[in-house]
């Protein structure tokens, strides 16, 4: 295995009763790529990503990340290890507020200190204020910092999306993983997505697997592409391959 | 004025009961909050904490320890540490292994825990009565010519221990990190657990407070009562459910607000009525909370997403 890959997978499949809803799907995602996963609509994208993120044990399959395999790990250590995603749906905690979403989201460490937390240790304190500035330097960025102490729920729409990825930032990982980031937003808001996903690339260095319905984004940002139809792969390459592949416009658009 | 002065008394009495029903219902509304399963074996955890409260209370007295501080506070933190292990252990062996289950799997497991528990205690205790010596006798009279309220010192420690505790808790909720991993696992446990939160110690941590609270209450109304038997812990947990539900079951004031109601209710059924009546006061105001308002005083109605 070649040593940039960061997110392998091999041959997984996910079947639910009767269905097989993932079907032999393969992908490497390397470092420092932004790497999407397109297909129509219940081609077994989500499914992909459950079985990834651990949310979902996959029927069978490797999921290896920084090489080691994380298809039997539960989902807390594989966001441990660097791995954390969206989903299609905001799922913030509603009730919390916004800097709350992004202190509890750092709590990994935390746990191990349950003892010095009680006992007020320097470096506990010291610890917390890293939490606390690391969760107020996403939220400058996501252009959110006014809005700290506001219920996460009473956010725009468009502010909760912002959110979310500042969440998974505050995790420090080294794969992102986004569900649809661009569903309902309206084209100002999907631009500066665009321009935050590029620079999060470009400036932190973070690996990004995408799923997305926007075309001109997906075209737009992505180093590579996977297809799937109906759980199966179709076809990978990058951007001008896809376009240019009958297959994949088949896919789309049906047959002559 | 004797009028009043009895309506207080009442109202002393329910505030006392009241809030040991909170401190048990924080364990029924938390375990909901988190899994939204109701943990029917938390009744038994109180009585186990009542137990232990007990031994060690006799045990050291027997040993010739008389300071009364010591002898509480020992009671205390030994009642509370073998109450969590018992609350951790019934996670462990009678909720997580059905935990993906339906609610009735789950339901019944915890009827057989609690119907385990029961026993456990009746083979380990004998099933009479023991006594519980009242460590805090005497305390405050104040009135009139005619009637006269009593505040006894116990019922004194026992508002200041629940007030402590649920400042305690509070505290713990709003500002610690395991507070906020709670709270984030019972608005959405499954993306608290792929943001590395390790919500299966989050969820052993929710029934280790739960029982300790329960073991606080036990040692409280053991000494207040006198008395402790294997099955003082199916109706004080029902009281202390109803109290959850009352409340708002999944809200933690709520929880604190319906044990009290319920205590001045009974507390004030039994000083006008009769005490007879007291069990169907508290039941009856379940029946009219589950009818009118099932959400209870402080919950939020559940959403049916379409």
């Amino acid at each position: 295995m070649a040593e940039s890959e960061l997110l392998s997978v091999r041959g997984l499949s996910m079947r639910f009763g009767g269905l097989l809803a993932v079907d032999q799907v393969s992908m490497e995602v390397r470092l420092g790529e932004v790497v999407s996963l397109i297909g129509p609509n219940g081609a077994g994208k989500t499914t992909v990503f459950n079985c990834i993120s651990g949310f979902y044990r996959p029927t069978s399959g490797e999921v290896l990340f920084k090489g080691r395999p994380m298809q039997r790990l539960p989902g807390f250590k594989i966001a441990r290890a660097g791995m954390v995603r969206t989903f299609q749906n905001v799922r913030l905690f509603k009730e919390m507020t916004v800097i709350e979403n992004l202190l509890v989201a750092q709590h990994m460490q935390a746990e191990r200190n349950l003892l010095k937390g009680l006992l007020l240790t320097k470096g506990y304190r010291r610890r917390e204020q890293e939490v606390m500035e690391r969760a107020a330097h996403w939220l400058e960025r996501v252009g959110l910092i006014d809005f700290a102490n506001r219920e996460a729920g009473n956010l725009a729409y468009g502010q909760q999306r912002r959110l979310e990825i500042a969440r998974c930032m505050v995790t420090q990982p080294r794969l992102l993983m986004l569900d649809e980031p661009a569903a309902g937003l309206n084209p100002n808001e999907t631009r500066d997505l665009n321009q935050m996903i590029v620079r999060l690339k470009q400036e932190e260095g973070i690996t990004v697997l995408l799923i997305e319905h926007d075309m001109s984004l997906v075209m737009d940002i992505s180093d590579r592409i996977y297809v799937v139809n109906q759980g199966k792969p179709l076809a990978d390459g990058t951007p001008e391959q896809i376009q240019r592949n009958p297959e994949v416009i088949k896919a789309y658009l049906g047959e002559e | 004025m004797d009028e009043l002065l009895y309506f207080l008394q009442q109202t002393i009495n329910g505030l006392t009961i009241g809030s040991t029903y909170a401190l048990i219902a924080i364990g029924y509304t938390m375990v909901y909050g988190i899994i939204g399963m109701i943990n029917f074996a938390h009744g038994e955890i109180y009585m186990i904490g009542t137990y232990i409260a007990f031994i060690v209370i006799t045990g050291l007295a027997m040993m010739g320890i008389d300071n009364t501080l010591f002898l509480i506070v020992a009671a205390l933190l030994v009642s509370m540490i073998v109450a969590s292990a018992h609350g951790f252990a019934v996670e462990r062996v009678a909720y997580r292994p059905v935990r993906g289950s339906k609610r009735l799997i789950a339901l019944i497991s915890a009827i057989g825990m609690s119907i385990f528990l029961q026993n456990y205690m009746r083979l380990a205790q004998g099933s009479r009565d023991k006594a519980i010596p009242n460590l805090l006798p005497g305390g405050w009279e104040f009135g009139g010519e005619g009637f006269v309220v009593n505040l006894s010192y116990m019922q004194v420690i026992i508002f200041v221990v629940t007030l402590l505790s649920m400042g305690a808790l509070a505290l713990f909720i709003s500002r610690s990190r395991l507070g906020r991993a709670c709270r984030a696992c019972s608005q959405d446990r499954g993306m608290a657990n792929l943001l590395g939160i390790n919500t299966d110690l989050v969820i052993s941590m929710t029934f280790v407070i739960g029982a300790a609270l329960a073991a606080v209450a036990g040692l409280l109304l053991g000494m207040y009562y006198g008395v402790v038997n294997p099955y003082i812990g199916f109706l004080a947990g029902l009281k202390a459910f109803t109290a959850a539900v009352l409340g708002g079951i999944g809200s933690i004031p709520g929880a604190m607000l319906g044990g009290l109601i319920l205590g001045i209710a009974e507390a004030l059924t039994g000083g006008y009525l009769s005490s007879e009546y007291k069990d169907v006061v508290a039941f009856g105001l379940l029946i009219l909370i589950l009818l009118f308002r099932p959400w209870g005083i402080l919950g939020k109605p559940e959403v049916e997403k379409i």
